[in-house]
């Protein structure tokens, strides 16, 4: 896999232009205890939320209360680092206003 | 006896029109929607070819929130710094049997609803189908907020990211290959604005689609369209390949946003909204079974798209394949068999529609895509490089252009270019 070329979108921002109902200590997604780092740097590339985050050559823990709910990762990490991934609970999660 | 003759699992585009049909017909019917709203969690390019709604809701132009009907369809190949970009318009594009309008599903999926729920569908949002509850082989109901619901026939309209596809009938999640990413923001800016910027009324606007650079390269492309008041910009792209990239598709989007061809399209606009979706790309081969004892898949769930990497088209196929789904389901109520044979009607109508035909028709475009990644790279900067020697004049005696092209050419490759083209027209 290629480095990554420097990063200069801050997502988050934009992230926080959406409308979410965070489920507070409530994760939808969980990611196997110790990921194989090759395997992280796959989700880090593909997020369309940039949730997946390395802090130098390591794996962070992710925060999801921005995800988009796309399912990407859940293709991607089948099976190695995905651990669980389900649709937030009742009512949670982003909600569209454009779509 | 089921609570209902018929459960729907989601409605997007699929879910709604099949309830619709079933009503209809006297059917008893409940949707189950995740979203606290149907669009909520829903995201498309989005346009939307007008011609399998009308047959559904011949009056659909009445009060559907359309956005704008697109009467201008543009390509661009871009490189870093360039673009060729061919546009084309028809004033056919304003004939109402082969239009097609932009919309936002936010506002477009609850229309549907609302449609539904006048012929009489009942409807729960916000909660999600957690499970399929099973009788052997036989799908009998569905698990949702610690309830259980019965009913003699399930229709899974859940998409793309179907959690529910397996269990129904056992085909596995999609692999890597066979759906790509798609990242998108509107971007709010003045319908007059708009209006100049793409020389068209209020009413319409353009399509636009972008290959080469939007993606540096990789397998996909960028999208544009023109809604009232807002833009959608966009990208897809093939989730094998993205995996491998040098870059976030976050970032690529930050890039092609910046693209000296599409900065001034949006400049002085306001994102409001960043969103995120899978697309199924795998085409006719990646189809599942449709049906199976007590339960048919329709749209997306059963990777119903068609990518022709000049467009995508995944809701017109969702509304048709809706519409089969819910007709063929209310025949088999009505014979008192929805066994997978009682069904079976379903799959024999989708095969006789647009919608397996299309999909069978584009079927090699998949693997052509894929296993040309000179598309994506080579021939848009091949393009671009032809445009420059044709339209820059620095003063130096001119060359002729077949003296300029052949230097081009030959580093692409005479070979390569006439298998690829050969590839692409067979992959048509
Ligand atoms: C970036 C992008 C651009 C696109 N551009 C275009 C375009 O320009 N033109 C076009 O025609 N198509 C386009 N498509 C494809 C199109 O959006 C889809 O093919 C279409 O929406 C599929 O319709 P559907 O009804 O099958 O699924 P969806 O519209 O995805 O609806 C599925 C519904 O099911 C709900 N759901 C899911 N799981 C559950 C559950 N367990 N319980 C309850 N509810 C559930 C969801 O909330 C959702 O409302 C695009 C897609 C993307 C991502
Ligand atoms: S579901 Fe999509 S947005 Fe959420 S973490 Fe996974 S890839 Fe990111």
């Amino acid at each position: 896999m290629s480095t990554l070329k420097p990063i200069t979108v801050n997502v988050d921002a934009y992230l926080g232009l959406n409308k979410y109902e965070v489920d507070e200590g409530n994760p939808h997604i969980e990611v196997a205890p110790e990921p194989e780092t090759e395997l992280f740097k796959e989700l880090v590339r593909i997020c369309p939320a940039g949730l997946y985050k390395m802090d130098g050559d390591q794996p962070m823990s992710v925060d999801f209360a921005g995800c988009l709910e796309c399912g990407t990762c859940r293709i991607v990490g089948a099976g190695a680092i995905i651990a669980s991934w389900r649709y937030p609970s009742a009512t949670m999660g982003i909600e569209y206003r454009y779509g | 006896m089921a609570d209902f003759d018929a459960i729907v699992v989601g409605s997007g585009c699929a879910g709604p029109v099949a309830a619709h049909e079933l009503a209809t017909r006297g059917k008893s019917v409940l949707v189950i929607e995740r979203g606290n709203f149907a669009g909520a969690k829903n995201v498309s390019g989005g346009r939307l070819y007008t011609h399998a709604l009308r047959e559904v809701f011949p009056n659909f132009r009445d009060d559907a929130p359309l956005e704008r009907r697109v009467v201008r369809e543009r390509i661009s190949m871009l490189e870093p710094e360039a673009g060729l970009t061919i546009e084309f318009s028809d004033e056919q594009m304003r004939d109402e049997s082969q239009d097609s309008y932009t919309v936002l599903r936010a506002q477009f999926d609850p229309w549907l609803v609302s449609q539904a729920e006048a012929a009489g569908a009942e409807y729960i949002h916000g909660i999600a189908v957690e499970s399929l509850i099973k009788d052997g082989n036989r799908v009998t109901g569905v698990s949702a907020g610690g309830d259980e619901i019965s009913a003699d026939v399930v229709i899974l309209c859940d998409g793309v990211n179907s959690l529910l596809a397996e269990q129904a009938v056992g085909t596995p999640r999609p692999s890597r290959s066979s759906v790509a990413v798609g990242i998108k923001q509107v971007i709010e800016l003045d319908e007059h604005v708009i209006n100049e910027r793409f020389t068209c009324s209020s009413d319409e606007g353009a399509a636009w689609l972008f290959m080469g650079d939007a993606t540096h390269g990789h397998v996909g492309g960028g999208f544009l369209y023109t809604n009232k008041n807002s833009i959608s910009l966009g990208l897809v792209v093939t989730v094998a390949d993205m995996v491998e990239a040098d870059t976030t598709i976050a970032q690529l989007l930050e890039d092609f946003r910046q693209h000296p061809v599409i900065a001034p399209v949006i400049a002085g606009g306001a994102v409001v909204e960043h969103s995120g979706h899978l697309v199924a790309e795998g085409g006719y081969n990646a189809l599942p079974t449709l049906i199976g004892d007590g339960v048919m898949l329709a749209g997306e769930s059963a990777m119903m798209c068609l990518n022709a990497g000049y467009t995508v088209r995944g809701m017109d196929l969702a509304i048709a394949a809706g519409m089969h789904a819910g007709r063929s389901a209310a025949t088999a109520l009505d014979n008192g068999d929805t066994s997978s044979k009682g069904l079976g009607s379903y799959v024999k109508a989708l095969e006789d529609s647009f919608v397996i035909k299309d999909m069978k028709t584009l079927r090699r475009f998949p693997d052509f895509m894929e296993h040309t990644p000179r598309m994506f790279s080579t021939y848009p900067e091949l393009a671009c490089s032809l445009a420059r020697q044709m339209f820059l004049v620095d003063g130096t005696p001119m060359k002729p252009v077949r003296k300029k092209a052949w230097p081009l050419l030959k580093d692409v490759g005479l070979f390569n270019l006439l298998k690829d083209a050969r590839k692409g027209v067979k992959a048509l």
